[in-house]
Order: C-alpha cells, then structure tokens, then sequence
C-alpha cells in the first residue's frame, strides 16, 4: 500500500520545515552568528609534518605581535587531557586517544600545536606565523601497509600500529565453505572521504569569573556526553558548565563529536577571563574534522549452485588516522556486524583489523561502515550471480532474509559485543517496489548498450540501516499561560528538521494544532536536565517517542487539575485543544489550568534498535573515451516503519544518495607517500554540485511499523547513503563488463578499468 | 582564511600603476580577484603591497581593428560572454567562456588576470594560444607587444617582468564562416579542465585549407598540436582522419596531480582533439558532450 493519507493529523502531514522561514530570512543564528561582544578570536596552529618529535615551541615572537592576547601550547597547559571514547570503549583503546594538543609528538597535518587569541582572527593569523617550531620528523606511517609493520611507530610505548583485531562470527563458516560448489574471493576498497558541513565548526566559549561558570556555545549532537568530558578535563563540576546548541548547519556524524577546540577554546577563556571565539575555516575543516570510511577488504563467498549462499568470510582492514576519537571503531565494528546486510547469511566469519596511520583520526560519518559493507557484499554479489548465471534480481530476492524468518540474529562481534537481531520487515516487497518504480524489465534492455557515444548500465541492491541507538531521551513539556505547549528535547537539531517533526509528534500525541507547539528548544544543557542528543538515526525513535509519553503525562496533568475546577473526575475530562471539557459540556480554558504550574517530563528508554530497509537502483552512461559516468536516473525505496513528515524524509533520502554518489564518483582526502595532505580546498576535494545527479527518485513506505517503540518509528536518516557504492559500482561493471573494486570510480579509475580488460 | 598585512594602492592611470609597480617592493597586482583573493585568504601568496587596477582609466573594453580583436585586459569575462562582436567574431572564445568557472566568477574576473595567472587549463589562455593572440604590456621603458606563443614561461608564470602590467590583448580573427569548436573535459561543471581542446578549421571546397588546434591543461601551458594541424591541412575532414592524425597528441609531455596522471591527461589529449575537430568540422554526433554547452 502507498503512503496515502486519511486524515489531517500531524503525523504523516507533509509539513513544510518550521526552521526554514528562519533560515531563508538570514534569520538562523549559527554560532559565529551568537552576539559576544568583546570576546576575543582564537586561531589554531597546525602541524603540518605528518609524523615527527615536537622538541620546541617558540612563542615569544608570536606573543608581542599587535593584538595577541595569548599563545597557549602544551606547556600553558601542564597534564594534557586525551578525549576520552564516547562508544565501544575498551582497555585496548586507551593508549590511543587523543591528547587535546600536541604535546611530545605530533602525528598528522592537522594536529594542534598552539593557539593564538588575538583581538581580530586576522591579528591571530598574523602573529601565528610567527611561532617557530622544532620539529624532527620520522618516517610517515602512510598506509595500511606502513602500518602493519613496526618500522616506524605512532605510539612507541605500546610497539604496534595495529590496535585489534575485531572478528565477527555467526554460525559456522568453516563448514560452510568445505565442499561448497561454487566460492569467489575478492579484494575491495573504499577510499577515505567525509561529511563537509555547509557550516563548519565553531565555538564561543565565555567564561563568568565571579561565578566560576563556563558558558559554550557551538555544541551539538551529543552535548550532555561534551559536557561530562569538558567538566573532567577542566576539572569543574558538570553543572558549572553550560552548553548552548545555536542552529547547526549540517552533522552527518561528524560535526558535534568531540574535538581538541573543544577543550583549548573554553581553556583559553578561563585562562584570559574572556571570551573567545573559534570559527573553523573551509581548510581547517578538512583537516581537522574527522575523516572517515577508509577500509579494505578480501571478502568471499560461498554459494550453492541455485544461488543459495552458505556463507561470507574473509578479513579487512579500517585505517582509523593518527588516534582514535570519540567513536573511532564504530564504522569498523558496523562493517563487520552489518556485512550480510538484509540478506540470509547463516554463516559469516570475519576480521577487522584496526590500523593507525599518521593521517586525520575518522569518526563516523552517515552510514558508518554500512556504506563500506554494502559497497563489498552488493559488489560481490553481482559476480557470484554472473559466475552462476543467475539473474542478478534472482539472486538477492532469493537470499533475502524473509519475513518470518525474522527477527534475524546478527554476527556477535568480538571483542565488542554480544551480537543483536533484526526486528521485523517485508525486505522483498521494497525490492519488487524499487524495480517497478525504477522501470528494471524496460531498462534492461539497454545493459551494455552503447547509445549517443555512452554505454549504458544498471544495477540494483538491497540494504538495512540500523537506527534508533539508546539508552534513552528525556523531554518535558509545559503548558503555557497562553494555552501554548512548550517542548524541550535532549535531542539535538543539527539541520535535519529536528524542530518541525518534533512539533508534529507533540501536536499529534496532545490533538493540538501544530501553531500551539512553540519553537522547540533542543540540544543544550538548559533544556533538560540530561540529554543523549541526536546520531545514529535516533532522534525520532527515541526523542519522539519519548514526547509521545510526556504527551499522555501532560494530559493526565490538565485532566487532573480541569477536574478538580470542574468537580469531577479526571477520567470524564476530554482535551479538545483549547478547553478541557468536563461533563455537561462544561469547560476550563487550558491557558486557565496554566497558572497551576502543568509540566510533563517523558523519558523513553529502550536498547532495541530499529533496522529500516529497502533497495536501491542505478542507470548510469560512460563515456568511453573519458571514463566519465552520468548518472540517467536512480531510484530509491524504503520502508522506515513510519513517516512522521514525507517533505523532510524525502529531503533526507535525496541528500545521502547525493552525498553516497559523491563517495562513489568523486569524493577523496587524498594524502602522499609522506602523509601529506593534498585534498586541502573545495577546489581539490570535489564534492557533489547542484548540476552534478539531477534525476534522483525517493520513495518511502511505512507496511511494517517498528515493533518496539510508541511510534512505530524507524530511523530514517543514513538509509540512503548505504547502498550507494556498491550500486553505481555495479551499474559500471554492467555498462562496461569491467570489475570495479575500488572507490571512487573517477574517470582515469574508469578509464583504467577499461583499459585493463 | 584572511589575508596577510599589506599596503593597498588605487591607482587611477594607467602611468600611475606602472610607476607604483616599478617602485614597490614585493607587489601584487589585483584584477578581478578570482584566483588573488583565495590565495591571499590562504596565505598562498604575501605581497607587501596589493595594486588595485579596478579604478584605472581605459583599460577594459572590446573593439575591432583591421580584422584584429583588441580587448582591454581589465574586460570582465561576463563582457566578453555577452559581447556580440565576440560571438560573431571569435566564436572560439564566446564557446570557451562558458567553461570558465561560474557566473559569479565571470562578472568580477578579467581576461587579463586570467592569463597573467596563467593556470595550465584556463580556458582564455588556450584560445589565446589557439588564435596567436599577441599581449600588449606596459612598463617603465614603454610598451611592448609578446607573441603569445612566448607568452608563458613556466608553470603559472608568464613572460613579462616584474614592472609590467598586461594592458590589452590582440586576437587576429579568423575569416567569417571559418569553424570553431571548444571542449574540455573537468570532473564537475565549473572546475578547472582536466583537458581542453580548441579547434579552429577554415573549409573551402571540402577541403582543410588552415587548422589551428590547441590542447589544454596536459603541459604547463597550452600545447598546439602542430603535428595535427600539419597532417589536415589539404585534407577532406572526415573523422577517421581525425582518429588517426590525433593519436600524435599522446606523445605530449604531460603533468600528473591528484586528479589524473600523465597518462590518463595524454589520452584525454587524444580523445579531445579528435572531438574538438569533429565538432568543428560539423562531423560530431548526438552525445552529451557535442551538444550546445
């Protein structure tokens, strides 16, 4: 059944974005955009030898340039805190974590060594110039390869650069490759590349002596977690610390983790007793934000001969960059959980090795490690399907994992974790959608043609996105004195519609209008009392539900106290959006029941994550004579359980199959055999233009709500970056009967390919 | 991103900027700002002294002489974009201009600052080198005039001194009807090119009586394919013609970056040329890249 709607609730209305009026008057207020009268400007010197021995910093020119107020470097700062893992911390990890500035070493072209607060950023770049460094540099670890020997060492005291190995496992994959009839083994790669935020980082950090108390601004995603990091190494209490989330222009996973400003903008307030301000300019972004994908593998299947998989085993390995952040391992542990995606894989045998080179540390970034596993399974599958001579559609809808096959058990990942299971999904139906909408029979036809100078080709895959990640969300509502419903959420808004879809919710869940919800507040510490903020698909899953539940409190609250004014039990009050109505039509208006003080505070807990689904499909043209692939059109269908809003759904689906086509054709921090780094400007970095995939198509379905939480809600936001890779890299091989292993398929990647056949 | 302490001048003749430029040390000077302002944001470049030649009298402006374009060099892409006398008389330049960056960088960038910067895949340079352009430069001694096939001297550095300014240039226009084409191959809509080819046929009588055919973005500055040229010349076009005689363009010296390597630009020089040719010669077929820009 299509999304059709029959009524006028909230829920399911395509609302246009709350936040956008706003934005389109120039009317956001980003943090470079927060008034700070008087604050200073901090700007950061960074290495710009990827490996070597700091033996000296030499300030004291900097220090007497025009305006300096301040160098701060390791030695300003005595014991030098590391951020510590916000995820999948293990004892193994810990000598890894990064110091906040560089103290004896520095490890990748970027890493901070000072910061110069000046009275303009202009003074602080000037005066940074003038900071001399005594830098004695050692071989570059610049690849896995470099990595896995011990030659040269990132962390001498611990004598490898191959932190772990993680080993996914389910069933027997031994037995399930003795004897099969038909096996393939092939090595793939995805290059590194990342979210570039429209609006990159940035902190106002103020700092109030008489009362001891930090004030910062620029925070989000997870800015409760910041604060418990940022009050340690500062050693104050958390409540001494205010985090304020102003509008956020883009996340991804990357933007709101923590990073070494993090602690050095705020360090340099207190320690000036000013304020300070840190804005994060294009070429520092790409540098100094974390990287991310970055992994290989050698991954092989085994099959019967009707197409019937035994089993995938094999092994990979994730380069990490110079240290691990806030959640380094997360997209190498996904890769390995996630790599049989939505499809029947009973036995699955696989390593990830966990490398250190002197580059950026990566983080996750949309999808984390389900792009890199689809673009190895879907890549894979089309081999094992042309070696058998089964239709490529044949194969997948054969090995989907079926609907009462499920909930469907997940590799345990050593040493991790305990493995998980799927919830519940019809996975065929939005594979037999996707190939109706796509036009697959008609479309066929042109595989490996040549038309108007292009071949032509096509390809579809399958995938899940896991979503909706605990522990928990807190939000609390208040009626208003003007009948009005305030809403505070631990959820974060990093651009992604956070305000308007948790307006529908709250206006749904109370039968209010939606003009009664005001502004939602999110993100900062003053909102709730404890946040978990806003990744891993979760906010809708956990912040919505947890609105739903404040919702049922609110009413109880209003029905309680209309009771009592109306001498009647709560049970014959009915909330009609203005009044509380009792019995005998008598009523009490809600802006009247305000003054006795009704709130609500909802929390929603749950560990069981939502797995939304769905496939993909690609028609590309190559040119042969350049190697260049146009993108003809591409389809996308999913299922996320439930649409709280289709308008900002559809603009989450088109915008990751946008960004996965820029990691698939275009996108890639390029470093040399030194470790330097070359992809420096938006002019070497080649993101995706307005110009660049004109025809991209979305569909979204809702057939199979969320079995676990109030809202049937599944995450929504990364699904449509995770198949990306492996269908336009399948698309190719179709169009040109060439193996592309490797991301980004470039045009010399292309040509290459074509020229090795 | 902001740039370093410099002294800013705002001459308003032409005699003024020539004299500041002969006499301050370490000075740049600003035309458009398309490619100066990013690198002195990044502290690419830190001149001591910044001279602005946006103020200065009668140094924009296009008209044509005795069969010869004579362009200011402070004329703004966007005017030679939207010039008729361009379109009608260097259609090479009309079709090339709607590669070079975006809107926005065609209304502040100039022709000037385009080929003083001299990027190797700039496509003014390439039409420049196409059509023989001669640069007229000014300087203490007076004025003098450089072949522009002597024009470039090393990768982004043109041959003039360090006391001359670039004041116009002169392109000799090819007879009416003679054939134009430009393409060039770049990774998204507005990027530098990888390659570009030029191409310039006169046809009488089914037959090539004069080529010029230019590759960019393969060398340090643009190449003329004179092996080519020679080759066609009293020839019928026809394409399997042109695949065969534009296979020389592999044996270019040619330059690798991040983005393709020395091979992958000496075959896009091949391809390119063999296009460019065909769509001068009317012989393109029905794909994308033949079709109006």
């Amino acid at each position: 059944m299509d999304h059709s709607r029959t009524s006028n609730r909230p829920i399911g209305s395509p609302v246009e974005r709350l936040e956008d009026l706003r934005f389109l008057r120039g009317r956001g207020e980003f943090v470079d955009d927060v008034s700070s009268p008087g604050a200073l400007h901090a700007v950061i010197l960074r290495s710009s030898v990827a490996h070597g021995r700091l033996r000296g910093v030499d300030a004291s020119v900097a220090r007497k340039c025009p305006g300096v107020r301040a160098v701060i470097t390791a030695q300003d700062i005595g014991e030098i805190p590391v951020i510590t893992m916000r995820q999948e911390l293990l004892p193994e990890f810990k000598p890894y974590q990064q110091p906040v500035i560089a103290g004896d070493k520095v490890r990748y072209v970027g890493e901070p060594i000072a910061v110069v607060v000046a009275d303009s950023t202009a003074l602080a770049e000037d005066a940074l110039e003038h900071i001399a460094l005594d830098i004695e540099a050692l071989p570059p670890v610049a690849d896995r390869a470099a990595a896995r020997k011990t030659d040269s060492l990132l962390f001498e005291e611990t004598g490898r650069n191959h932190v772990i190995t993680l080993s996914a496992k389910l069933g027997d994959a031994a037995a399930a490759f003795h004897d099969a009839p038909y096996t393939r083994r092939e090595r793939f790669q995805v290059q590194r590349f990342t979210a570039v935020t429209m609006e990159p980082r940035g902190l106002l950090a103020e700092w109030d002596d008489a009362n001891g108390h930090l004030t910062v601004s620029g925070m989000t995603k997870v800015v409760f977690h910041n604060r418990r990091i940022l009050a340690k190494q500062m050693g104050l209490a958390e409540d001494a610390i205010t985090m304020i989330e102003a509008d956020v222009g883009g996340g991804f996973g990357v933007r709101g983790e923590f990073y070494p400003e993090d602690f050095l903008i705020p360090f340099a307030a207190r320690t000036l007793k000013r304020a300070v301000k840190w804005i994060e300019d294009r070429r520092e972004n790409l540098i100094a934000s974390n990287h991310a994908r970055d992994a290989e593998c050698e991954l092989e299947i085994a099959c019967d001969r009707d197409g019937t998989i035994r089993g995938l085993r094999g092994h990979g390995a994730a380069d990490l960059g110079a240290y691990i952040r806030t959640n380094g391992v997360t997209a190498a542990r996904n890769t390995a959980q996630v790599l049989s995606g939505p499809y029947r894989v009973s036995n699955i045998q696989f390593e990830m090795a966990l490398l250190l080179t002197n580059k950026t540390p990566s983080g996750t970034y949309r999808g984390p490690g389900r792009f890199e596993a689809d673009f190895f399974r879907e890549r894979l599958f089309d081999m094992a399907a042309n070696d058998l001579g089964i239709d490529r559609v044949e194969f997948r809808r054969r090995n989907l994992v079926a609907e009462h096959e499920m909930p469907w058990t997940l590799p345990t990942i050593q040493p991790l974790d305990q493995g998980g299971e799927t919830d519940n999904g019809d996975y065929r139906q939005t594979l037999d959608r996707c190939l109706k909408d796509f036009g697959w029979p008609e479309k066929s036809a042109l595989q490996g043609k040549l038309i108007d100078g292009r071949r032509h080709g096509i390809a579809i895959g399958c995938y899940l996105e896991g979503g909706g990640s605990g522990p928990r969300e807190n939000v609390r509502m208040v009626l208003e004195r003007d009948g009005t419903v305030s809403l505070y959420t631990g959820s974060s808004s990093v651009g992604q519609g956070v305000e308007t879809v948790m307006a529908q919710i709250a206006a749904d869940a109370l039968d209010m209008p939606m003009a009664r919800i005001n502004r939602v507040q999110h993100g900062s510490t003053t909102v709730v009392t404890q946040g978990y903020g806003s990744y891993s698909s979760r906010s809708i899953v956990m912040g919505g539900s947890a609105i739903v539940q404040a919702a049922g409190l609110l009413k109880d609250a209003i029905r309680a106290a209309a009771a009592k004014r109306l001498q009647c039990a709560p049970s014959d009050i009915a909330i009609d959006g203005d009044n509380a109505v009792g019995p005998d039509r008598a009523s009490v208006a809600l802006s009247a029941l305000a003054v006795d003080g009704i709130a609500a505070d909802g929390t929603y807990a749950s560990s069981k994550r939502t797995y939304s689904y769905g496939a993909h499909a690609a028609h590309v043209a190559v040119d042969p004579g350049t190697g260049h692939v146009a993108l003809i059109d591409y389809m996308a269908v999913e299922d996320v359980g439930r649409i709280i809003n289709p308008l900002t759904l559809h603009g989450q689906a088109v915008g990751a199959i946008v960004q996965g086509l820029g990691g698939a054709l275009l996108e890639h921090l390029a470093y040399d055999s030194a470790g330097q780094f070359l992809s420096g400007t938006l002019a070497d970095y080649l993101l995706p233009t307005a110009s660049d995939f004109p025809v991209i198509r979305a569909h979204a379905m809702e057939e199979r709500p969320a079995p676990h939480n109030p809202l049937g809600a599944k995450g929504a936001g990364e699904g449509g970056i995770i198949p990306v890779g492996g269908v336009i890299a399948n698309a190719i091989a179709n169009a040109l009967g060439v193996e592309p292993n490797i991301l980004p398929l470039s045009p010399p990647r292309v040509w290459e390919l074509m020229n090795c056949k | 991103m902001k740039p370093p302490p410099f002294q800013y001048h705002d001459p308003k003749t032409l005699a003024e900027a020539v004299g500041l430029l002969g006499t301050l040390d370490n000075a740049k000077l600003l035309a458009g700002g398309q490619s100066l302002m990013p690198m002195l944001n990044m502290r690419f470049v830190l001149p001591d002294h910044v001279i602005d030649l946006n103020l200065v009298e009668g140094m924009a402006g296009i008209k044509e002489t005795d069969g010869v374009l004579e362009i200011g060099a402070m004329t703004r892409q966007r005017e030679l974009e939207f010039s008729d006398l361009v379109a009608a008389k260097c259609p090479l330049l009309h079709q090339a201009l709607m590669h070079v960056g975006h809107r926005q960088t065609r209304n502040r960038g100039t022709i000037g600052g385009s080929l003083c910067h001299l990027d190797p895949a700039a496509e003014l340079v390439t039409v420049c080198m196409a059509h023989d352009a001669t640069i007229a430069v000014a300087g203490p001694g007076g004025t003098r005039e450089i072949a522009f096939a002597d024009f470039p001297a090393g990768y982004l550095t043109p041959a003039i001194e360090l006391n001359e300014i670039v004041t116009a240039i002169r392109i000799p226009v090819w007879p009416a009807g003679h054939k134009a084409a430009f393409i060039e191959f770049s990774r998204r809509h507005g990027d530098f090119a990888i390659v570009s080819a030029a191409a310039l046929l006169q046809i009488d009588g089914g037959r090539i009586t004069r080529a010029s055919l230019t590759i960019g973005g393969v060398a340090v500055a643009p190449v003329r394919a004179t092996e080519v040229e020679q080759a066609i010349v009293g020839q019928a076009p026809t394409s399997e013609l042109f695949a065969k005689v534009c296979e020389s363009c592999r044996s270019f010296e040619a330059m690798a970056d991040i983005h393709a390597s020395a091979e992958y630009r000496q075959h896009l020089a091949v391809v390119l040329a063999r296009r460019a040719l065909e769509k001068a010669a009317d012989l393109a077929d029905n794909a994308p890249w033949n079709r109006a820009h």
